[in-house]
């Protein structure tokens, strides 16, 4: 396994937001979540990346219990992670947002990352925009970086929250193509998404949250056909 | 002839008001900390010097080489130790804590140093001056404005040229993802108000050499720092020292007129480039 929850919950106040969240990923899955707006998707992430501390369980990444981790040493153990809001560091051109993710992501030296943050770019069809001020990227671009940024701190395992959401069809299925490319080169993707076609297309399970509970865990077809998913998350009288 | 002379002093004064501001610029930009005892970290730095030179016989330039590591130690204890733990989204925990120091650095001053004021002795560095042609030059404020210009240009590379620099500008754009990417902002932190505090000292050399100073000058020059930051725009460098240089022509050209108004036409300056120019000439801050 390279990541096991035990039992994770987390509380804003009286709000249960992650409610006994269990569950097991082993290396070089690609685990697709879903779940309504508020459902705890993206709570579930930071708690996996250490922007939040669990109020109760245990969190396991490569063997290690990093439950009380925090964020920075994670990064470096192999935790990547994308943004539902695209964040790059918009003073920096796209290459020093990777350079930095790189060097500080990894703990190596910065010019032994060069020759692969032009690699990362040339994968995410970034190269030509490498020189611009981050600030001024497109949508796409954004989203695009976002992944990039994420694959350059080296990550064992991949998180992605709602990538493509906002895209069109075209740029969606670009995106889609890329992100398949990475997986298919052994690394273990957990991909927050709302549009289900692209996740699909990716994911080989599907976990169902719905107020900070797995309400289903499986193939996605599965999931997709089961009556208690429809209700929930579709909305749909069955 | 007279303008010309008077132009050029202005512009060599405000060499020194750069340093004083170029810290304070640097932290500023970085982690939005506004240090109310920058002003009497110059001269606390300044009062080391002067140790250095009087007690230990250092030349003023060798103080300065011994006294820079000591203040980068300063900088980095004070934000380890105390101001990373009040820097979060209310600004006003960082103001109390920096007036509390500003407060404490200048009674602390006065119980070691007394309130005589002093002068770190330059030697024949005092009066030496260079003819060039149009104007006579002090070299003193000569090389003031050469180690502003030194300073901002060694900045910059950092800023710009350096992995450090780079998770400066991250952790300055977004200290959460900047977590997320590795960097450890209270660390940067560290090392970014260490670093102003070796600017502080040069600084606090030029201002001990050129004029007197005692325990209670600091707020004075935190004002003229700011204005300079402020005047530049916030978070670009070479804008403080454009600041720096505004405010020392307006003081040389106002002194010029009527000795009375050196220091007004300073002030003036500054409220006439915020009327104009609110947000500074060079801003690059956005928030």
């Amino acid at each position: 396994m390279i990541l096991r929850l035990e039992n994770v919950s987390k509380s804003f106040g009286a709000l249960k937001v992650t409610d006994a969240v269990s569950v097991d990923v082993p290396r070089g899955e690609a685990l697709g979540i879903i779940g309504p707006n508020g459902a705890g998707k993206s709570t579930l992430f930071n708690l996996i990346t250490g922007n939040l501390l669990p109020n109760a369980g245990r969190i396991e990444f490569l063997g290690r219990d990093v439950t009380r981790t925090p964020a920075m040493e994670r990064v470096r153990m192999g935790v990547g992670r994308s943004f539902q809001i695209p964040q790059p560091f918009e003073g920096l051109t796209v290459f020093e947002n990777l350079l930095t993710a790189a060097t500080f992501g990894r703990g190596g030296r910065e010019a032994e990352m060069v020759e692969d943050c032009a690699a990362i770019l040339e994968e995410t069809e970034l190269l030509k925009k490498a020189n611009l001020v981050a600030g001024t990227l497109s949508l796409l671009d954004r989203k695009r970086l976002e992944l990039a940024r994420a694959m350059a701190t080296g990550p064992e395992l991949l998180l992605l929250d709602e990538i493509a959401g906002g895209l069109t069809e075209g740029e969606c299925r670009a995106l889609v193509a890329t992100i398949r490319r990475i997986h298919a080169k052994g690394t273990t993707i957990i991909w927050i998404e709302h549009v289900l076609h692209a996740l699909n297309a990716v994911v080989e399970r599907l976990l169902v949250l719905d107020f900070g509970r797995v309400i289903g865990i499986g193939a996605p077809d599965a999931i997709m056909a089961s009556k208690e998913v429809r209700e929930i998350y579709l909305g749909l009288e069955v | 002839m007279i303008w010309l002379d008077t132009l050029v002093q202005g512009v060599l004064l405000g060499g020194l008001y750069a340093l004083f501001a170029a810290g304070l610029s640097l932290v500023f930009g970085i982690m939005r900390l506004v240090n109310l005892a920058h002003g009497d970290l110059i001269v606390f730095a300044a009062y080391l010097i002067l140790v250095g030179v009087t007690m230990l016989g250092l030349s003023p330039l060798v103080a300065l080489i011994v006294a820079a590591p000591v203040m980068f130690g300063v900088g980095w204890l004070l934000q380890s130790l105390v101001l990373n733990r009040v820097l979060g989204k209310d600004i006003l925990p960082p103001l109390l804590v920096t007036f509390g120091l500003s407060v404490t650095l200048q009674n602390g001053l006065l119980e070691t140093f007394s309130a005589d004021s002093r002068r770190i002795p330059a030697g024949t560095l005092e009066g030496a001056s260079i003819d060039l042609g149009l104007v006579t030059v002090g070299v003193m404020p000569l090389l003031t404005f050469l180690s502003a210009v030194a300073v901002i240009v060694g900045l910059n590379a950092l800023f710009y040229r350096t992995a450090l620099g780079r998770a400066f500008r991250a952790t300055s754009d977004d200290a959460v993802v900047a977590g997320l990417m590795g960097i450890e902002p209270k660390r940067v932190f560290a090392v970014a108000t260490g670093l102003a505090m070796a600017v502080v000292t040069v600084a606090a050399l030029y201002l001990g050499m050129r004029a007197n100073f005692d325990p209670s000058i600091g707020p004075a020059r935190l004002i003229y720092a700011f204005e300079a930051v402020i005047i530049g725009g916030l978070g670009s460098l070479w804008g403080t020292l454009a600041g720096g240089v505004i405010i020392g022509v307006a003081q040389t050209v106002g002194a010029a007129i009527n000795p009375e108004w050196q220091i007004l036409a300073g002030h003036i300056a500054f409220l006439v480039v915020l009327l104009v120019k609110p947000r500074g000439l060079f801003p690059r801050a956005v928030d």
